[in-house]
């Protein structure tokens, strides 16, 4: 009979994502509601340290899986672990934390075992004494409540920020050993050492005032009028990812979840629709501004000032108040 | 060298969306389409890895008739041939059994590379092309930023969090979700256009893939879907251009204390 809830702990040569702990927490809370105790597992080659700073928190248990083909990440090698220790430990839920190392796992884990893997929630109810899982569809401008079909166990990975990692209950929890089989042959990706690119030559995280441009802009000519709008303000161009695809400006002024992260006094989001991607990268500004021409776009969800309407007025107009109000 | 390229047909990013009457999804009349973004790029990596390597590019689609238009776009751009997967079976799939249904249709072909965007705009998932190569028993990679082949062999550059990269090696054939930005999307010309109007687009359903029902149940439905509820209180700010530059400016100066 499966029961308990499984909580992966996700970490890099030792050293622990931090958002492993919002999975911890919202296992904490979760388990409370449907009666269910939470245990943690991590994985590598040596985790006793990683695995000593996870048992500080209120769980049943902390696993640790110690293998030579697990010193280093890899999609097959964590799998397989994996689906060893839920064919040992029989829980009833596997819960994550949305990083790109589990979406690079997860769905093969679940797959591997026919189960459902429900990704990318923002919260949970409960409904009937079972978890109803609420997941972002349409880049965020829906919600949907989502639940699991079919046998125990069932996985699902929580997005980065929807539960506080430092409001993790205390505790001692017992460390354990589990033992995996795995050799050379199932592990099939070779990854080199994490490197990162040259160093961004603009630092945007400190940066006050950020005037921010995406996809409402439509061509590159057009950034022109977000340009003097920054300049107008003394604040930092910057944008979403699709105008840096484009090569509309440089990398490095990307933000979001594989750009830079800000917190600005100010962020002002022009024609940036606010993918979640791109929300978690500015959602921690003191003051939010947007202005699209969708009133439904959910950059309108973190905005403290909106304005819905066409950018090629508002911009302008806004230069040319701002600039009216220097002299 | 043989590759599959996944290409998801997805209400456009503008749309204006509509609960359907039973609450649990959109209402699709009215809906304009285009092809999913990552899915593009990887449609563009899949064309470039042809013109440098040589082999066959097949575009692969899953829906309704309407996203035979996306298959004929991918045609024009130059890729050789279509597979459609249509069966009124293959309608509201969850992330596991669209992968085992791109699975199915990968196995009767002797792909060297299966490629996918990293997720789609609509279902958000992110899983596809995971679930794909596990049913496939092919290893696989994600967020991919480059691809170098060699023989028998592939190097990727996967995207990790916070500005990290990682290469990896992995053999073929092999299945990658590419991310968006990985290279320079091309246009359709009018050459590509008129050439695609030849190309064979085959199309395959439930049970010429051998899928029978238990395979395509469910694991995750969505109960109900609804407009978010705010967390936090926006003011909207209404009038001329002019009018709400001015009151813009005037809050943030005197509410808000950024100036």
């Amino acid at each position: 009979m499966a029961s308990g809830i499984l909580v992966f702990i996700e970490h890099v040569d030792g050293k622990i994502n931090r958002a492993s702990y919002e999975a911890v927490r919202a296992a904490q809370l979760l388990g409370a509601e449907i009666g269910q105790t939470a245990s943690a597992v991590i994985f590598g080659e040596s985790v006793s340290d990683a695995a000593a700073e996870v048992a500080s928190r209120k769980l049943e248990r902390v696993y640790t899986v110690e293998n030579q083909w697990l010193k280093s990440y890899t999609a097959d090698g964590y799998a397989q672990a994996f689906r060893q220790v839920i064919e040992q430990l029989q829980p009833t839920l596997v819960l994550l934390c949305h990083t790109y190392e589990v979406r690079d796992f997860a769905p093969k884990l679940a797959a591997a075992l026919n189960r459902a893997f429900i990704g990318d929630c923002i919260g949970y109810k409960v409904e009937d004494g079972a978890p109803v899982f609420t997941r972002q569809v349409f880049q965020g401008k829906l919600s949907a409540d989502v639940v699991a079909v079919g046998d125990a166990p069932h996985f699902a990975s929580f997005q980065i920020g929807s539960f506080r990692g430092e409001e993790c209950e205390a505790g001692a929890a017992e460390v354990s050993a589990i033992s995996v089989n795995l050799d050379a042959d199932i592990i099939r990706q070779q990854p080199e050492e994490r490197f990162k690119e040259a160093k961004a030559a603009v630092d945007l995280t400190q940066a006050p005032l950020i005037v921010s441009v995406g996809r409402g802009i439509k061509e590159e000519k057009n950034i022109e009028i977000v340009r003097k709008l920054a300049e107008a303000l003394g604040a930092e161009i910057a944008a979403s990812r699709p105008i840096c695809d484009n090569e509309w400006l440089p990398m490095d002024r990307q933000i979001g979840s594989s750009g830079q992260t800000v917190s600005p006094k100010l962020y002002l989001a022009v024609g940036i629709s606010g993918a979640i991607q791109h929300l978690v990268g500015m959602k921690g500004a003191r003051t939010i501004v947007a202005i699209n021409k969708d009133p439904e776009a959910p950059i309108f969800e973190v905005a403290d000032y909106g304005i819905v309407g066409d950018l090629f007025e508002i911009v302008p107009a806004l230069t040319a108040e701002a600039e009216k109000r220097k002299r | 060298m043989k590759i599959i390229v996944c290409l998801k047909q997805v209400p456009k990013n503008d749309s204006i969306l509509r609960i359907s009457e039973t609450g649990d999804w959109i209402q699709d009349r009215d809906l304009t389409y285009e092809i999913n973004e990552s899915d593009a790029y990887a449609l563009e990596e899949a064309l470039q890895l042809k013109e440098k390597h040589g082999g066959e590019v097949i575009a692969l689609s899953l829906g309704p008739a309407r996203v035979q238009s996306v298959i004929k776009e991918a045609l024009a751009r130059g890729a050789d041939r279509g597979l459609h997967l249509e069966d009124p079976a293959f309608d509201k799939l969850d992330a596991f059994g669209i992968g085992a249904v791109i699975a199915a249709a990968a196995k009767t072909e002797q792909f060297d590379l299966l490629l996918t965007g990293l997720q789609s705009d609509d279902f958000g998932f992110a899983q596809t092309g995971v679930v794909a190569a596990e049913l496939l028993g092919a290893p696989h990679a994600t967020i991919v930023m480059a691809v170098e082949v060699a023989e028998g062999s592939m190097r990727v550059k996967r995207e990790l969090e916070s500005g990290y990269f990682q290469w990896v090696t992995l053999p073929s054939p092999a299945v990658l979700t590419i991310q968006s930005g990985i290279n320079t999307l091309r246009y359709a010309t009018l050459k590509g256009i008129m050439a695609a109007k030849k190309k064979e687009i085959k199309k395959l359903d439930a049970a010429a893939l051998g899928l029978d029902s238990n395979v395509l149940a469910p694991k995750q439905q969505i109960r109900r879907v609804y407009f978010p509820q705010k967390t936090k209180l926006t003011e909207m700010l209404e009038g001329s251009p002019s009018e709400v530059a001015a009151k813009l400016l005037d809050r943030l100066a005197n509410e808000a204390r950024v100036f």
